[in-house]
C-alpha cells in the first residue's frame, strides 16, 4: 500500500468516489429515461405500457436509489462549489460533507413513503 | 549572445578555473520550442477551463430544475402512479415545462457528458481505447439531445 497522504481514504477520497459513482449512474439513467419518453411519439399505448413498469415494486425500488444518487450528487456538488469559489470552503469542506450526509438522510427517510408507499400498498394491501 | 558557446563543456579542468565568469557567462539553452511571429499569445486554448466552470454553473441549475422534476413526478399528486400519456399531455401543454424540460435535457446532458469525458480520460489509457470510448460518448449525447429536443417540439396530444 502507497504511503498515506492528506487525501487518499479520506473524507474527501470517499466522497469524490461516491460522486464520481452517482454521476455515471444518473447519466446512463438519463439515456434511457430520453428513449422512454420519446415512446410518446409513437402511440400513447406504447407509452402507458413501458410507464407500467415505472409502477412495479422492484422499479420503485430502483426509482428510490435514483433519488439516493441524485440527493446525494446534488448535495456533494454544491459542496465542491462551496470548496472551489468560498474562502473558507478548504478549511470547512468536513463539515461540509457531514452536513450533506445529515441533510440526504433526512431527505431519504422523508422519501420512503411518497416513493416507496404505493409499492407497499401494492404488496401488502391497504 | 556574442559569448554563447554552447558546445563546450560546461565542467573546467579539474585544478584550473571554471569556463564561466563574470565576462564569460554560462550560456544561453534555447527553449526548445521557439516562440515564433506565427505563434498564438497562447498556445493552449481555455477549454478545459470552461468546462470546469460549466460542470459549476449547470450544476447549481440543474439542483433546482432535477430536485423540481423529481418532486413532481414521483412525490406530488400521486407519485409514479399518476404518470401516462394523458398526464405528458397536460404537462407539455404549457410552454412553461416544455422550456423546463428542454433546458433540463440540455444541461443535464451537457453536464454529464463533460463529465464522463474526464471519467474517460482518467481510466482509459490507451489512445486507442480513448478515441473509441469518447466517440460512443459524444454520439450518445448528440443522439439523446436532439431525439428529447424533437420530441418536445414535436409532441403531439391528438397523435390517435
Ligand atoms: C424515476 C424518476 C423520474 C420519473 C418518474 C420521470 C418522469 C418523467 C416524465 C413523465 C416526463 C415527461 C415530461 C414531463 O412530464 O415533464 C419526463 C421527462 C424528462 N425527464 Fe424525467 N423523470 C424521472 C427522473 C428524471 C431525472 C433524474 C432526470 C435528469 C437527470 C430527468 C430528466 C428528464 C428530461 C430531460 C425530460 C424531457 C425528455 C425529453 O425531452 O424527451 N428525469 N420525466
Ligand atoms: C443535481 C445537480 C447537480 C450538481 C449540483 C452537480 C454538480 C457537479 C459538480 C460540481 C461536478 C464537478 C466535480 C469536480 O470537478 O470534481 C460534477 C461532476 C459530474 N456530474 Fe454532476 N451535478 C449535478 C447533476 C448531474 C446530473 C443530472 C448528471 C448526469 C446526467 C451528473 C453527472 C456528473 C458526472 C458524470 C460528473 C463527473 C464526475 C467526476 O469527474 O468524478 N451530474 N457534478
Amino acid at each position: 500500500m502507497p504511503a498515506g497522504t492528506l487525501y487518499r481514504g479520506r473524507e474527501g477520497m470517499w466522497s469524490w468516489v461516491a460522486h464520481r459513482v452517482t454521476g455515471v449512474l444518473i447519466f446512463f439513467f438519463l439515456f434511457v429515461h430520453v428513449l422512454d419518453t420519446a415512446l410518446v411519439r409513437v402511440s400513447p399505448e406504447a407509452y402507458d405500457t413501458v410507464v407500467a413498469t415505472y409502477k412495479t415494486p422492484i422499479v420503485a425500488l430502483l426509482e428510490y436509489g435514483l433519488v439516493a444518487a441524485i440527493l446525494f450528487h446534488a448535495l456533494n456538488g454544491l459542496r465542491v462549489i462551496a470548496v472551489d469559489f468560498w474562502v473558507k470552503g478548504a478549511r470547512y469542506q468536513k463539515q461540509m460533507l457531514w452536513t450533506v450526509v445529515a441533510l440526504w438522510l433526512v431527505l431519504m427517510i422523508g422519501a420512503i413513503y411518497p416513493v416507496l408507499g404505493h409499492a407497499a400498498r401494492e404488496l401488502f394491501g391497504s | 549572445m556574442s559569448t554563447t558557446d554552447t558546445t563546450a563543456s560546461g565542467i573546467g579542468p579539474v585544478e584550473g578555473d571554471s569556463l564561466y565568469s563574470v565576462d564569460n557567462p554560462a550560456p544561453v539553452i534555447e527553449p526548445p520550442r521557439k516562440r515564433t511571429k506565427k505563434t498564438p499569445k497562447s498556445t493552449r486554448g481555455n477549454f478545459e477551463l470552461a468546462a470546469w466552470l460549466f460542470m459549476r454553473l449547470s450544476g447549481v441549475v440543474l439542483v433546482v430544475l432535477v430536485i423540481g422534476h423529481l418532486l413532481i413526478q414521483l412525490v406530488l399528486d400521486g407519485g409514479v402512479s399518476k404518470i401516462g400519456f394523458a398526464f405528458v399531455a397536460g404537462r407539455w401543454a404549457s410552454p412553461f415545462w416544455q422550456v423546463w424540460d428542454l433546458a433540463m435535457l440540455w444541461l443535464a446532458m451537457l453536464h454529464g457528458g463533460n463529465g464522463l469525458r474526464t471519467v474517460i480520460n482518467d481510466y482509459a489509457e490507451r489512445p486507442n481505447t480513448r478515441l473509441w470510448l469518447k466517440g460512443l460518448l459524444y454520439t450518445a449525447t448528440v443522439f439523446t439531445i436532439l431525439l428529447g429536443t424533437l420530441v418536445i417540439f414535436t409532441f403531439d396530444p391528438n397523435i390517435r
